[in-house]
Parts: C-alpha cells; sequence; structure tokens
C-alpha cells in the first residue's frame, strides 16, 4: 500500500524518507515540487498527483508537507488519514510537530514509523501501543539513557496489540487518579450583509484527559442527549450502548485522547452570540474610501464574550488604512492586504469600534469585490448547544476519581459578508 | 573526511560496549533517515544483527531491511539468526524475525521464507498469524511463482476467527488473488460479525472488498423498482385492452422474475457495516459510505449523507476527497444530500480547489425549488476576489441555466449584467457561458448578440473573442448590419490575433460570404489572403480548405453546392454536465474514481448478476461448542453490558429468525411487513447454523467490553469450580465486580442463614437488577423484563426462579400472552407457566415465576415469548452470581469457607453460595 514516505518543509528540502518496500528514488518528489509551483499556495496543492509511475498523496501540516508515494490502486482516504494519524503521534510523542523537532528526534521518528507500518500496510496506529513500543523521549530518560546504556525500545509485546482493549495499555498506575473532560463548541456561521444568518451550525468535540489507574470502564451519561444530531466516537466507546440508551460507555485510553465529535445540525436554531456591524464603502471618484466596524454580543448566555480577533482580506485597490480602534490593538500589511484587529474582551456596555479610512489606489475605479470579515472569539463556561453532562461513573476500580468537566465555545469559521 | 567517519563507525559497532554500538547505529539510522547511502556500513553492521541489546537490534533491523538488496550475500549471514528468533518463546520476537526475514528482499531466501510464512500461519500467536498474513504480499511481490502455495496460507488465515488477523489476511488476498472470490463464501459472515472489532485500517480494506464481493453474489436491491420505473404506466394500467398486446411480454418479465426478496447475507452486510459510519476514521466512513450507494436499496442509501457531509469539517485534503465522491453521487442520488444543501456553500477562506468541488455539488443539487437560494448564493461569489473561482461560479450559472428552464431567462440576464464587470475574465467567462446559452435559442436574443458585438473592442481574452465572432457568425443573419462590420475591424487586426481568434475569423468571413457575398466578397478574400500566409500551419490549412469549399471555380468539385449547408448547418446545442457525470463506473473511494482513470491493480466493479448465485455457499458447519457458550456467559463485566447483550442478541435472532418459523406462520394477520418477515423466517431455516456466527460476534463484543482482565478471570473460574460445583465463585473477579456494585448501596443488608426448605424465607433484595428480555421499541409497544429474585423455587429445589415482568405500552390490548416451545440446551429444564392474562392495556405488570434448572452449565435459554399475532423470539442468559442454590451450614463452616477468600467477596453473597 504505502510505499514510501517523504517529509518536505517549506523551502522545498527533503528532510526525512523512509521506505517500507524497495527503495523508491527521492526524485519522484519532483512532480510534486512541479504541483507545487503550479499552485502557488500551499494548500492549493492537489492532495492527490499523478506520476508515470507513482502517486503521491500529501497532507499540508505544521508548514510541513507529508508525501506518500503509493503505486498501486488504494483508497485514498485510507493513505490520507494514514498522514494525519502519522501527524497526530508526533504531536503526542514530543508536544510539537515540526521540523525541528522531528530533526532532533529522527531516531525515535523512525522507529515509530518502523512501527506504524509493515509492508505498507498499518500495524500499530494506537499511539498508546506505540508508546509502549518505543517510549517517547523525556529528558529524565535520555539522561538515564545515556548513563546506563538501556534503551527506548520495549522488549515485551504491547498487552493492547493482543487485547480486546486495543487502545488502552495495561498496568497503568497513577497516585492521583483523575479524569478530565473538556466539552468544546465550534459554531461555523456564514452571516450576511444584513446581520441575518445564511447557515449556521455547531461542531463539538469532548476531549478528555484521563488518568485512571488499571481498567477502569466509565460511562458518561448527558441531560439531553437528543441535541446530538450526528456523532462519531473513538473505538473505545460501545455503540450498541449508545444507540439503546444514549450513554457513552467505554474503558479509555490513557492519557488525552477524543472521546466523540458530534454535529448540532442547522435545522435547531444555532445562537449567535455575537454581532458585526460594519459600513465599509468604497467611492468612485475619490482615492478614500471608509471603513467602520463595531462588534457586539448577541445571545451570550449572559457569559462574556472574549479572544475576539477580527480579520479581514482587504481588496488589492487598497494601498493603506488608517484606523483608530477603541479598544485592543490593530494591524494592516499593505502587501498581504489583511487586515486584523485584535479585540480581546467585549464589554457591553461600550461596544469596541475600529473606524477610519482606506487609502485606494487612484486612477483606478472601485473594487468590485465587498472585503468578507472572518471572527474569532471565545465564550469560557458555555456549550452553546445546551448540551450538559448528567454524570461520569466509573465501574472496575475501586478508587474514587477526581472527576472534572469543562465547556467552552468558540468561532469556527464564522464569516460575515459584507 | 566521508570515509573517516565511516571508520569511526566502524570502530563504535565493532566494540564491545553496548553503548557505543547503539549510539552507532542511531548515527547511521540517522544517515538513512536523510537519504545518505551507508551500504559501505553493511558488513560492520550485519555482525550485530544478534546483539543482546535490544534496540540496537531493532536499528540493526532497520539497516539490513534497507540495504539487503544491494547486498544480498552479506545479508544472508543474518538469515540463522532470524530462523533461530523464529523459534523463540516470546511471541514478540518470532513476529518480528518473520517481519524481518520477510521484508529481506533477497530472491535465494523465498523457499525459507515460505517454510517460516506456514510455519507462523499456524502459530499459537495470534499476533505472530497477523504477521504471517502481512508477510504473504511481501513475498508474491518478490516471487510471484509462488502464488499457489499463498493461496493455500491465505485460505488457511482466512478461516482464522481472530479479529486481529482478519484485516491482514484480507488485506494479502486483495494483493495476491482477489480474483478468488470463492474463497471469501466460507469466511463472509464471519468477517461481517467481525467487523465492528477489526482494527480501523482492517475495517477499510475488507468493507472494499466485501462491496465487490456482494456485487459478485446478491441481486440488484433496486431490479424491481427500476423494471417499474420503466413503465410505470403499463403496470398501473395493465388491464387496459389496448395496451395488452405490448403488456405482455412484460407482464411475462414481471411474473418470470420472482419479487424481489434480500438475501439476509446481503442484510447482514448492511446492518453491519452501519454502524461503521460513527467511526472517528474518515477512511472508515467512505468505505461505508461507498458499500452502501453501491449496495443498498435506494431507499436506505440517504443514512450515508449525514456521515459524508460530517467529515468536510475535517482537513483540507480529506475534504478534497469527499467532496469529489459527493460531486459523483449527488448526480445519481440528488435528493440524498438535498437537506445538507447549506453544507456546501462556500466561504472566502476555502482553498480554492474546495471552493471549486463545493460548487459543483451545489449545481448538481440545484432544482426547480432551490434553485432560486443558490442564484443568490451565486451572486455573492461572483463578488470574491478569488478569480478562478469566479470563472467557475459562472460556468455553473450556465449549468443551473442549461437544466433549469424556468431560470434560464434569469441566469442569462445576470451574466449580460456581468459583460460590463470591470474584471475582464469576469467578462471572458461570462461570454463563454452566455454563447452556450444563446445557442439554446437564438432567435430571441439578437439584443444580446448586438451588445456582445460591440464588446469585441474592448475585449482581449482570445477565448471571449473567439466566441463572440463565432456567435456573430453563427447568427449572422440575426445581426445583418453589425456582422460586416465586425469582419472589417478583425481583418484589420488580423494579423495581431491568437490562433483560436484567427480561426474564428476565418470561420465569420466564410459565413458572410455565403449569406451576404455583396458585402463581405472582398473582405472575404483580404482575410483568406492573410491566412494563407500565416505562421500556424492549421491556419494556412483551414483558409486554404475554406477556399476551395466556398468561392467557385472551375477545379472546384461538387462539395461546393452544399457549401451553404455545411456551415449554416442546425447545430445542437452543447449539453452543459458535470464532469463528474458517469463517474460512478469506478468503484466510489477508490483511487480510480479520484483521477477518473483507472489505477494501477483497480478491482473493476462487477455489475450486479441476473440470477442470483448459490446461497448456501455460504453456510458454514459449525460444531455445537459448548465451550464457547461458556466463556460467553463467563465474560459479563458488570450487569450493565449484560443488559446490553440481551438487547443485542435478542434483536439479531429475532431477525435472522431462526426456526421458530412454525409459530409465525399460525399468526393470522396478514400485513405485508410480517408476510416478508415470514418469508425471511423461511429462508432461515437452516437453524442452528445460522445463529452460530452471529453469536460469535456477540463474544467478541463482550470480550472488549471485558478487557484484559476476562483471561484471568476464566483461569480463577476453573480452578474454583472444582470447589463449588456450579454454584461457586467466591473468587470470580466477576462475581467480585458485581458485588462492588451491590454493596455500594446501603439498602443491601447481609442476610442470615437458610435452612434448605426456604419457603419461609424472603429476603429482600431491594437492588435487584432487572434485565431487559424484549425492548418496547423492537416488541411493538411489548416490553418484557426479567430479573433472577435470588429466592429459592419453591416446586423443586434444583431449580432457579426467574421472574418475568411483561408491560404493555400501548393504547389497544395485549392477549394471550404466553411463552411457547422455549428451547433448551440439553439438561436444561423449564418449568412452564400458564397462559396469562388475556387482556392487558396500559401499563400492567404481571410478573411471572417460572423455574429454570441450568443443569450445570451456563447457557442461552431461548424462549420464544408469543403474543396473540406476533411472536418474539428472546433468548435469556444467566449473568455470572444469579445462579444459586441454598446451601445450609453452619455458622463456623461459613467462616471457614469465608476466611481464604474474605478479601474477595463481601458477607451479603457469601450466604448464597
Amino acid at each position: 500500500m504505502i510505499h514510501s514516505l517523504f517529509l518536505i518543509n517549506s523551502s522545498g528540502d527533503i528532510f526525512l524518507e523512509k521506505h517500507w518496500k524497495s527503495v523508491v528514488s527521492r526524485s519522484v518528489c519532483d512532480y510534486f515540487f512541479e504541483a507545487q509551483e503550479r499552485a502557488t499556495e500551499a494548500e492549493n496543492v492537489p492532495p492527490v498527483i499523478p506520476t508515470p509511475h507513482h502517486y503521491l498523496l500529501n497532507v499540508y501540516r505544521h508548514k510541513i508537507f507529508f508525501v506518500a508515494v503509493i503505486q498501486t490502486e488504494v483508497p485514498p482516504l485510507f493513505v490520507i488519514e494514514f498522514l494525519h494519524r502519522v501527524v497526530d503521534t508526533f504531536q503526542d510523542y514530543f508536544g510539537v510537530c515540526s521540523e525541528v523537532v522531528i530533526k532532533d528526534n529522527v531516531v525515535v521518528v523512525y522507529e515509530v514509523l518502523e512501527e506504524m507500518l509493515d509492508n505498507g500496510f498499518p500495524l500499530a496506529t494506537e499511539s498508546n501501543i506505540l508508546k509502549e513500543l518505543i517510549k517517547p523521549p523525556t529528558i529524565l530518560r535520555t539522561v538515564v539513557n545515556t548513563i546506563t546504556g538501556s534503551t527506548n525500545v520495549g522488549d515485551q509485546l504491547p498487552t493492547g496489540q493482543l487485547s480486546v482493549v486495543p487502545w488502552r495499555r495495561t498496568g497503568v498506575k497513577y497516585t492521583n487518579n483523575e479524569a478530565y473532560f473538556d466539552v468544546i463548541e465550534e459554531i461555523d456561521a456564514i452571516i450576511d450583509k444584513s446581520g441575518s444568518t445564511i447557515t449556521a451550525e455547531i461542531q463539538g468535540v469532548i476531549d478528555a484527559c484521563v488518568k485512571l489507574t488499571g481498567m477502569p470502564d466509565l460511562t458518561l451519561s448527558f441531560m439531553n442527549p437528543r441535541l446530538l444530531d450526528d456523532v462519531s466516537f473513538h473505538p473505545c466507546v460501545r455503540f450498541k450502548r449508545w444507540e439503546s440508551e444514549r450513554i457513552l460507555s467505554f474503558i479509555p485510553p490513557d492519557g488525552n485522547f477524543r472521546l466523540l465529535s458530534y454535529h448540532v445540525s442547522a435545522q435547531n436554531l444555532v445562537a449567535i452570540p455575537v454581532y458585526v456591524k460594519q459600513n465599509i464603502s468604497f467611492r468612485d471618484s475619490s482615492s478614500l474610501g471608509r471603513f467602520e466596524i463595531t462588534v457586539g454580543p448577541k445571545q451570550t448566555m449572559g457569559k462574556t464574550v472574549e479572544g475576539v480577533m477580527v480579520t479581514s482580506q482587504m481588496p488589492k485597490g487598497v494601498l493603506n488604512m488608517s484606523l483608530t480602534p477603541s479598544q485592543g490593538m490593530h494591524t494592516f500589511d499593505p502587501v498581504t492586504k489583511l487586515l486584523s484587529w485584535d479585540v480581546g474582551k467585549i464589554n457591553p456596555q461600550k461596544l469596541p469600534n475600529l473606524k477610519g479610512t482606506m487609502s485606494l489606489q487612484a486612477g483606478t475605479s472601485k473594487p468590485d469585490e465587498n472585503p468578507t470579515i472572518n471572527l474569532q472569539f471565545k465564550i469560557q463556561q458555555l456549550a452553546i448547544s445546551g448540551l450538559k453532562v448528567n454524570r461520569l461513573d466509573m465501574y472496575g476500580e475501586k478508587y474514587k476519581p477526581f472527576k472534572g468537566i469543562k465547556y467552552m465555545t468558540k468561532a469556527g469559521k464564522f464569516q460575515v459578508r459584507t | 573526511p566521508v570515509t573517516c567517519r565511516h571508520d569511526d563507525l566502524k570502530e563504535m559497532l565493532d566494540s564491545n560496549k553496548d553503548s557505543l554500538k547503539l549510539e552507532a547505529m542511531k548515527r547511521i539510522v540517522a544517515m538513512i533517515a536523510r537519504g545518505k547511502n551507508a551500504s559501505d556500513l553493511f558488513p560492520a553492521v550485519v555482525k550485530n544483527v544478534a546483539c543482546k541489546n535490544i534496540e540496537v537490534k531493532k536499528l540493526v533491523y532497520v539497516y539490513l531491511v534497507r540495504y539487503a538488496e544491494e547486498q544480498q550475500d552479506l545479508a544472508l549471514l543474518s538469515i540463522s539468526t532470524f530462523q533461530r528468533g523464529l523459534k523463540d518463546p516470546n511471541q514478540l520476537i518470532r513476529a518480528s524475525a518473520l517481519r524481518v526475514l520477510s521484508s529481506i528482499r533477497v530472491p535465494i531466501i523465498v523457499p525459507i521464507m515460505m517454510l517460516a510464512i506456514k510455519e507462523a500461519a499456524s502459530d499459537m500467536s495470534p499476533y505472530v498469524r497477523k504477521t504471517a498474513a502481512h508477510a504473504i504480499p511481501k513475498l508474491y511481490s518478490l516471487d510471484s511463482d509462488q502464488k499457489d502455495q499463498l493461496i493455500e496460507v491465505i485460505e488457511k488465515l482466512l478461516a482464522d476467527k481472530t479479529t486481529l488477523v482478519a484485516g491482514s489476511v484480507v488485506m494479502a488476498f486483495e494483493e495476491v488473488c482477489p480474483e478468488r472470490i470463492d474463497l471469501i463464501h466460507k469466511n463472509y459472515r464471519k468477517l461481517c460479525n467481525l467487523l465492528i472489532d477489526v482494527e480501523e485500517w482492517g475495517q477499510v480494506v475488507i468493507i472494499n472488498m466485501l462491496t465487490r464481493y456482494a456485487r459478485t453474489q446478491f441481486l440488484s436491491p433496486n431490479q424491481n423498482e427500476s423494471l417499474l420505473e420503466e413503465n410505470p404506466e403499463k403496470a398501473f394500467y395493465g388491464s387496459d385492452e389496448e395496451d395488452s398486446k405490448d403488456d405482455k411480454p412484460d407482464a411475462a418479465s414481471l411474473v418470470k422474475r420472482k419479487p424481489y426478496v434480500m438475501d439476509p447475507d446481503h442484510r447482514l452486510l448492511l446492518r453491519n457495516t452501519k454502524p461503521l459510519l460513527q467511526s472517528r476514521n474518515a477512511a472508515v466512513v467512505m468505505a461505508v459510505a461507498q458499500l452502501y450507494f453501491h449496495l443498498a436499496p435506494k431507499a436506505e442509501v440517504g443514512v450515508i449523507a449525514k456521515a459524508l457531509v460530517r467529515l468536510l469539517r475535517s482537513h483540507r485534503s480529506v475534504q478534497w476527497v469527499v467532496l469529489q465522491n459527493v460531486a459523483t453521487m449527488s448526480i445519481k442520488r440528488r435528493g440524498m444530500f438535498e437537506p445538507y444543501l447549506k453544507s456546501f456553500y462556500i466561504r472566502s477562506t476555502d482553498p480554492t480547489q474546495i471552493k471549486i468541488l463545493k460548487l459543483e455539488v451545489l449545481t448538481n443539487l440545484a432544482n426547480e425549488t432551490n434553485i432560486s437560494t443558490i442564484l443568490r448564493e451565486f451572486q455573492t461569489y461572483i463578488r470574491s476576489m478569488d478569480k478562478d473561482f469566479v470563472a467557475a461560479t459562472i460556468q455553473a450559472i450556465g449549468r443551473c441555466a442549461t437544466n433549469i428552464g424556468k431560470v434560464r431567462d434569469t441566469c442569462l440576464n445576470g451574466l449580460v449584467q456581468l459583460l460590463s464587470n470591470r474584471d475582464e475574465l469576469v467578462v471572458a467567462e461570462s461570454v463563454v457561458v452566455i454563447k452556450k446559452l444563446l445557442q439554446m435559442q437564438p432567435s430571441q436574443h439578437s439584443e444580446i448578440i448586438k451588445h456582445m458585438a460591440k464588446l469585441t473592442d474592448n475585449i482581449q481574452v482570445p477565448m471571449a473573442r473567439a466566441s463572440i465572432l463565432w456567435l456573430i457568425g453563427e447568427y449572422c443573419e440575426h445581426v445583418p448590419k453589425i456582422a460586416p462590420d465586425v469582419l472589417r475591424k478583425m481583418s484589420k487586426s488580423f494579423t495581431g490575433e491568437e490562433d483560436i481568434v484567427k480561426l474564428q475569423v476565418i470561420n465569420l468571413a466564410a459565413k458572410l460570404y455565403l449569406t451576404n457575398s455583396k458585402q463581405s466578397k472582398l473582405l472575404t478574400q483580404y482575410v483568406l489572403n492573410l491566412a494563407k500566409y500565416d505562421q500556424n500551419y492549421d491556419i494556412r490549412d483551414r483558409a486554404r480548405f475554406i477556399r476551395q469549399l466556398i468561392v467557385p471555380t472551375e477545379k472546384s468539385g461538387a462539395l461546393n453546392k452544399y457549401a451553404k449547408k455545411l456551415f449554416l448547418a442546425q447545430k445542437p446545442a452543447p449539453i452543459l454536465e458535470s464532469s463528474f457525470k458517469d463517474r460512478d463506473h469506478f468503484q466510489l473511494g477508490s483511487l480510480s474514481h479520484l483521477l477518473n482513470a483507472k489505477a494501477v491493480g483497480y478491482q473493476e466493479l462487477p455489475d450486479w448478476p441476473d440470477e442470483a448465485p448459490d446461497p448456501s455457499v455460504r453456510n458454514v458447519e459449525v460444531p455445537w461448542l459448548p465451550t464457547l457458550r461458556f466463556s460467553l456467559s463467563l465474560s459479563f463485566p458488570d450487569p450493565e453490558s449484560v443488559s446490553e447483550s440481551e438487547s443485542e442478541s435478542s434483536s439479531s435472532s429475532s431477525e435472522s429468525g431462526s426456526d421458530s418459523g412454525s409459530r409465525g406462520e399460525e399468526s393470522g394477520d396478514q400485513s405485508e411487513e410480517e408476510e416478508e418477515e415470514k418469508k425471511k423466517k423461511k429462508k432461515g431455516k437452516e437453524g442452528p447454523r445460522k445463529v452460530c456466527p452471529e453469536s460469535a460476534g456477540r463474544y467478541h463484543r463482550h470480550w472488549r467490553g471485558e478487557g484484559a482482565g476476562s483471561a484471568t478471570s476464566w483461569e480463577l473460574r476453573n480452578t474454583s469450580r472444582d470447589m463449588g460445583g456450579l454454584h461457586d465463585s467466591f473468587t470470580s473477579p466477576a462475581l467480585e465486580r458485581r458485588d462492588q456494585l451491590i454493596t455500594s448501596q446501603p439498602q443491601h443488608v447481609p442476610t442470615a442463614f437458610l435452612p434448605p426448605s426456604a419457603q419461609m424465607l424472603s429476603p429482600v433484595f431491594s437492588t435487584m437488577k432487572t434485565y431487559e428480555l424484549l425492548h418496547r421499541m423492537a416488541g411493538e409497544g411489548l416490553s418484557v423484563e426479567y430479573y433472577f429474585n435470588r429466592q429459592p423455587f419453591p416446586p423443586d429445589p434444583h431449580m432457579v426462579a426467574v421472574q418475568i415482568q411483561f408491560s404493555n405500552n400501548t393504547e389497544s390490548e395485549v392477549k394471550n400472552l404466553r411463552v411457547s416451545e422455549p428451547k433448551l440446551v440439553s439438561g436444561m429444564r423449564i418449568q412452564e407457566f400458564q397462559e396469562i392474562g388475556k387482556s392487558m392495556v396500559g401499563i400492567d405488570t404481571c410478573p411471572q415465576l417460572p423455574g429454570v434448572n441450568w443443569a450445570g452449565s451456563f447457557s442461552l435459554w431461548h424462549v420464544s415469548s408469543s403474543t396473540h399475532s406476533r411472536q418474539f423470539y428472546v433468548s435469556i442468559q444467566p449473568p455470572v452470581g444469579e445462579l444459586m442454590a441454598p446451601v445450609f451450614m453452619s455458622e463456623n463452616e461459613f467462616k471457614k469457607e469465608q476466611t481464604p477468600h474474605y478479601k474477595h467477596c463481601t458477607v451479603g453473597t457469601g450466604t448464597w453460595t
């Protein structure tokens, strides 16, 4: 299936290669570079590039292209999903996934890649198993290893690999047993010029950090599970139980994992927590345009909207902008024409406002297009869909774990058209 | 300096210290990772293949696999180490030895590899067997002559019952012998049932393979529908005398074709894959989606839309692939995605390639009802800064206009307005699209043509200029005054034009010459002369050809007469259609579909057969394994999962019908649904054989829930059996777990000792756990629960009382509730109870107390619970700890029994052992 993998940085250097079958010359990447050149922007490089003898499938994350080489028919998503899993694993192992980190840990990276695929077919992709096979580097272990000559490689088959809960390693021990769950919801919305919602939906996830001794069996129930329109689970969740009782029952992996992602559809009315009032006008004859935006809270359920950030891609004709914000900082990059305004908290008594003029290219007529405004914000302690966790119970172990749950609402792809 | 450094590494590898060796190997692997050549170190590295340090060894393996092909002779030195490794007691070492051995691409060791694979395929450890499955395609790619022998190994491994092996062996099957579909028959049901517990990557491979399999073995679920669709009228008015002649063959063919009944195995596949739409893995979701698209009845395909739309939230590359598949699907099954129209709305931050794909989907979804919303949305897109996207939007508008007659004029007007857009690309694209639209009804739009003629002065984009010229030439009769003038202007600028424009100028000249030779004769001559000496031979050719055709000379042949017909023939309007049309002849989700070209190794998706092949090939003889059952009832982790398994087993067995068909036939109600149910039951006459694979599926479900702990519970249990016979288990961890649950609730009071005649005593367990036997949804309003009341059963001390509680959740009456023909495993007995309650309305509960003797082993107890007109097939499984018999013992005896196990149990259940 997957023949080889090349990691390419943004300046076009191949800084790591790994082959699971016979070696494919790195010159195959020339086809990739060609496609990259054609696409101008990284995100427009086609994920699948056919070449005379191979197919190159790539994902672009953390400013690195992960390019997989395949030779025969294989579901493209299979490869793409795997590449994303590789990135997630690196992130899990090293905290961040970057060129520097990968180069610094090249041997561990190589060993991990070796375990993840056998002859190009995925072998161990659960990070719990991988971590038993190859221990992630820690400062302490590095020091100990250099002194004692002991290794990062486990000599026993990870029990998870054989057990029926392959996602959980065995022999987990903690002195403080704790389980934290973060319910994070993102609002995707398109708001039109007049402020009415064109489309809005909520995408939620429950991210867990579970550090529990032994083999705990958890159940998590909601006050209002009917809200969840479409869900996808971590493999540990017992599907039947959800189907019949709408309860999440699972033996969790150890550490951080995404328990569940869900979707609250556009059919349910989605509360929009902020509004944007804008007045952007280009006049035909003059070389000045007016620009004013105000951000205000709408349906926030009494919570504060914070971390507000406004960005907007201005038309090419805009040479510069001279604006005054009532709060926060703003920047305008005359090269990329990107306006960004870091607003911070919204104070309902004194709405944040950004006002001023734009200088336009003289002699040309006014731009046809209007910029769209992208919004970011955060609301702590609120799940905008109204989803509430009812209770979390643990079976199978005797100790009393510490349990915690946190809610947060964020803007996803939140756009205001002007 | 390079050789110097390598010498240094060699020295380190030759040293006695593992830490030095490790350091050297790490540096070598880092070289390999960077793509540097380290092959000259081969002799020094290979010496360390038997190194004790496990990390050194692993890195040596990495090196070996990388360079063995280049240094075949030296690589052979390492083989004996792996052969030794294959015999190691540690399964990890056996597996890794096989893994490395099979990865060394040295043809001379093929026989050794073959032998190793064969041996590993019967290894005790499923992990080693999995490794063997992985090794099969490696050997095959090294030496395809081994195919026949490898197929034997594949056949053997396909029969493996563990989830660990399933995905890998199907992968091997797909690479070595995808054409040997016959190998799948016997394993089909098992694969369907194991599927949910196989790891994600294996699921993808298995689902794709089963899609192909199903296409060869089952009938199209939509064949009747398509037959009806072809002539809905006739089917309706079939009795009309007029039509009777035409009808006869059709009617005959309708009769000949038996009414379609889905093969239960086909249903099994659809049912077992559906939950995987909830997978977190996009590849799994896509695999299920394509399976439903290719195999499910039309009415059921809709379920995949929601899951696919969910994937649109994922990474850009996932979106890109999913959107292409949605584009293909939305042409065939538009209705499926219509509710999600807004999910395809485009944001200014989407990358261009995503925007264009979303646009494609939106266009496919457009119909009379939603077109106004879509066009409004398109209007915003036209103002985007991304010009490629604007061009694509204009084309999309054109497609909407051709497909939906109602909005054609609106679209055309909108496009004409765009002609005054400041951006030349927008104008050019509009011209091209307008040209296509005008071809549909030119006579009404001479105004637009005139307007466009004026544009030739300004517009510079060659394609747009060419389009305008073609339009004027084609419809020169509608613009008789302007056309010659345009030609005049164009002849002036001819030499400076692009090639496609030049060709259209020649075209225009020719057409005008034929219709209006008086005004244009000289101009045409002039243009043709210019073209005669053009640099481009295409243009020179065209000019020569046209001159011969239109200008009559002595030499010109018969064609001259027909010149007008040739040039001014009615031309069919172009059909604007999606580039994704008919792409579904490739299996969706495949690379070939994405590229719209057959990729190497693509397996064609076969057409449905006309006649279903023999379904009995999938029947499997499974010996009745009491041990399997035994462990099945053992492995409940806690009461919760028991109730899960109850509902599961009751639903699955009721659907597969089992052998309770006899009762079903008596039922009076003739509703269609029931008819079908009965048919299913008849089909399912294979009886217990059929149940087996399903229970195997359940079995795995439980093991999954139980975790690694189950294995130990097994052993403990077996030892404790000697002590207490059936009513044992002080020590069972499973029981222990139950106890925790019970004791965690304070009401539970330890009870006193019981004399054998327990009638007088009835300890109250307020924490009685009830299990669901029949869910009210499955039971059409009737729900049944049962619990073990832990009281002795007075009529027979060897029996255990089960309290069954019926409740009616419907408005109507439920009559004649009775339990019919319980199917018991040999040795089991049941004390029958009478028919109960002639009528039950509302919430009414009638506790029943049958006694059951479980005769020394835990088993399933099958009961058909039948009501007046419906029959439900359910089964009761006694959970661990519920099979109890009263035992008399003195206080001292009790304490003696208790002490060794004290830490494991609580007093409360202790009395009951």
